[in-house]
């Protein structure tokens, strides 16, 4: 789960990390109000969204009058921000954050993450920060800092002053950064993230060590001992479908194709989905129904892809497991029953009871196209789908 | 022979009384797996399917001679239970519990250092469909009939596409000698290269599957095992071809968040490294029996 810049500031300030003064706005006259209540001569107004790169992308604008930041806010708020993290969809902003101004000296980059080499919680930090991570290490790869953390006893002082000093901080600034760098590491272990980035950390010119921006993710199988961070998450920024489908219990994630998938198994999910491809399909979404799907289930499932207006063609690859075909044969009945289908349907169903499940679907009447294997599975829904769509 | 679970594993399920517990312990007992009891604290003592429950996998060890586990307590506790297990001297466990925390397992990992190797429990998952040796032993959740025994070692990270592999392949009369589970998760209890260690060691596999996926670093680390260490032939498949950048595709671990964890570049490394790669995960088995007639197995 993802939360908001803001949201990650008032976390990790918790936790000993500076941050400039700041406050959430909902309306321009709002933000003018937030402003005024901070003080100074120059405030930066940032579009709340989940997603970094977001100066990029107009989201983050510096202003030096009220009416400077009465117009900003006026123009962002509503307005749908695409950076290359959000896709072509782009994400709305509904929520503003005002925060002082401060001159900067110099940009570090600082984040936390979960290292799946290492198995442990590791520290990447690079002297030169406002890039994104990607292209630090395409540009300066020997100015990345790496350190692991020991697991049984979390990070170490000496750790923290170590990348301090790789950093080139001044030796006045090392026990700012000490602290820094240990709150960031205590949110990442208390609070079960699985990223902490702070990108950048400035020093200004009057010597201080600050969040200018923050980005949290927290690890979605730890949040039921979170409560408080659970409540933190935004559904205005997620895509209502994959909402939708995860308060069900389902694992989905829309694309762009126009070949719907309703599979049980991550990897035979995105394998379906190659073999869509190969075939000459592109798959409109990706769906994992699980383990222990039972026909109310699998009828939501089905409800959920066809809910998709770009879907042509639809593709249901079950390989039971757990599963048994005749549940998953009665599921699909259940839905058409309720369901008019206007799209041509390719079944194939595969493992524990398998004859009992394709006899039911055959006897049930219904116009849907049988396949045994999974390379038949694919070439007949592209070929179905090309059929109905009059594309060759 | 074969790897990790044999005639000679004596399995106990943690989590035996609990629903799912019960439906898959029936399965492998079923199927012909020794299950010599199970642990759900608080009904030691009581007799669950025709067999002991104990309050501690200690007990078990003690009383029955468990030597190996499967678990299935809730993601909240399972982690407690792998420890459990690992510190009861269990010498393989099984953990198919979903959704573990991230931060959980790698407080597993760290716990099971402090046991010397020749001591050390052997994890495979979580999140994963389990291991079985077709004909000797089953600790999963898998339709055990669709394995026929052989000399192919499988491993992989999907439950579905292990099953979609093993199928294929008894199609064209290939068996396999252990198929391993090792879960979605990001952190998990063994890596692909571990378990093509044990594989390249087992006389009764001559040759291995390895069915990736986009995410993570375990597949290429693997590769570069196989290309310095292995004799024997090994074919692949990564699932994921057409998954988006930073999406996670229904496993914790497959998501593409570095550079390198896409499929099309882990198809890449792995072919360099003289891994065949099945060009579809259609061709899992037709690959395998290439090979075989390549290598004369």
């Amino acid at each position: 789960m993802e939360i908001h810049e803001y949201q990650a500031k008032e976390i990790l300030s918790g936790f000993g990390v500076n941050t400039l003064p700041g406050g959430l706005a909902y309306s321009p006259e709002q933000a003018v109000y937030r402003a005024k209540e901070i003080g100074g001569e120059v405030w930066v107004v940032k579009a709340q969204i989940h997603s970094g790169a977001r100066g990029k992308a107009g989201g983050i604008k510096v202003c030096k009058t009220d009416d400077e930041i009465w117009e900003a806010a006026d123009e962002l708020l509503g307005k749908r921000l695409i950076t290359h993290q959000t896709g072509p969809a782009g994400k709305v902003v509904h929520r503003l954050y005002i925060e002082a101004g401060c001159a900067i000296e110099r940009e570090i980059y600082l984040a936390f993450v979960l290292d799946r080499a290492a198995e442990r919680v590791s520290v990447v930090a690079s002297a030169e920060g406002g890039m994104e991570i990607e292209e630090i290490a395409r540009v300066r790869p020997q100015s990345i800092v790496r350190c692991a953390i020991e697991p049984a006893v979390g990070m170490q002082e000496f750790q923290a002053r170590e990348i301090a000093f790789a950093l080139k901080l001044p030796p006045s600034m090392v026990s700012q950064a000490v602290t820094t760098f240990m709150g960031c590491y205590r949110a990442f272990r208390d609070l079960d993230a699985t990223m902490v980035e702070i990108n950048p950390l400035v020093v200004t010119k009057d010597n201080r060590l600050i969040a200018l921006d923050a980005k949290m993710s927290f690890d979605d199988n730890a949040l039921f001992r979170h409560p408080n961070i659970a409540e933190l998450r935004d559904k205005s920024q997620e895509d209502p479908r994959e909402m939708q489908a995860a308060d069900r219990g389902l694992s989905y994630v829309g694309l762009d194709g126009n070949i719907g998938c309703m599979i049980n198994g991550a990897g035979l999910a995105m394998a379906s989905m190659d073999m869509i491809k190969l075939a000459g399909g592109e798959p409109a979404n990706f769906l994992d129904i699980g383990g222990g799907a039972n026909p109310e289930r699998v009828a939501k499932a089905f409800r959920l892809v066809l809910s998709d207006q770009k879907v042509e063609a639809m593709l249901v690859n079950i390989f039971a497991g757990i599963n048994r075909c005749d549940w998953v044969a009665e599921g699909i009945i259940q839905a058409l029953q309720k369901i008019e289908m206007k799209v041509p349907l390719v079944v194939r169903l595969s493992g524990t009871n398998v004859e009992a499940g394709r006899k039911m679907i055959k006897e049930s009447g219904l116009p849907i196209i049988g396949a045994e294997t999974l390379a038949e599975a694919a070439e007949k829904v592209v070929a179905a789908w090309k059929k109905h769509t009059g594309r060759a | 022979m074969a790897i990790l679970l044999d005639k000679n594993s004596r399995v106990i399920v943690q989590g035996f009384t609990g629903q799912i517990g019960t439906f898959h312990a029936n399965d492998m007992i079923k199927y012909g797996t020794n299950v010599v009891g199970g642990v759900t604290p608080g009904k030691g003592g009581t007799t669950h399917l025709d067999r002991p429950v104990f309050n501690t996998v200690k007990d078990a060890v003690r009383e029955v001679g468990a030597n190996a586990s499967i678990i299935f307590v809730p993601a909240p506790y399972a982690a407690d239970s792998i420890m459990e297990a690992a510190d009861a001297g269990i010498r393989y466990c099984v953990a198919i519990t979903d959704g573990i925390p991230a931060q959980d397992m790698i407080r597993v990992k760290r716990y099971m250092r402090r046991y010397k190797e020749a001591n050390r429990m052997r994890l495979t998952g979580p999140n994963c469909a389990g291991s079985i040796s077709p004909g000797k032993c089953m600790m999963g959740i898998m339709p055990g009939h669709i394995y026929m025994e052989g000399d192919v070692g499988i491993v992989g990270r999907s439950g579905t596409l292990g099953y979609e592999a093993a199928s294929q392949m008894k199609a064209l009369g290939i068996g396999v000698s252990t198929s391993i589970g090792i879960g979605g998760d990001p952190i998990n209890g063994s890596s692909f290269k571990d378990v093509i260690e044990l594989f390249e060691q087992d006389p009764e596999t001559r040759m291995m599957v390895m069915i990736g996926e986009i995410g993570g670093p375990q597949e290429v680390e693997a590769a570069k095992f196989v290309k310095e260490n292995c004799k024997k032939p090994v074919v692949a498949y990564i699932a994921g071809l057409t998954a988006p950048k930073g999406r996670r595709m229904g496993h914790a671990g497959a998501i593409i968040s570095a550079y390198g964890e896409s499929a099309a570049e882990k198809v890449e490394v792995l072919k360099e490294c003289g891994v065949h790669v099945s060009p579809t995960p259609a061709d899992t088995g037709k690959t395998v029996a290439e090979v075989r007639k390549k290598y004369g197995i």
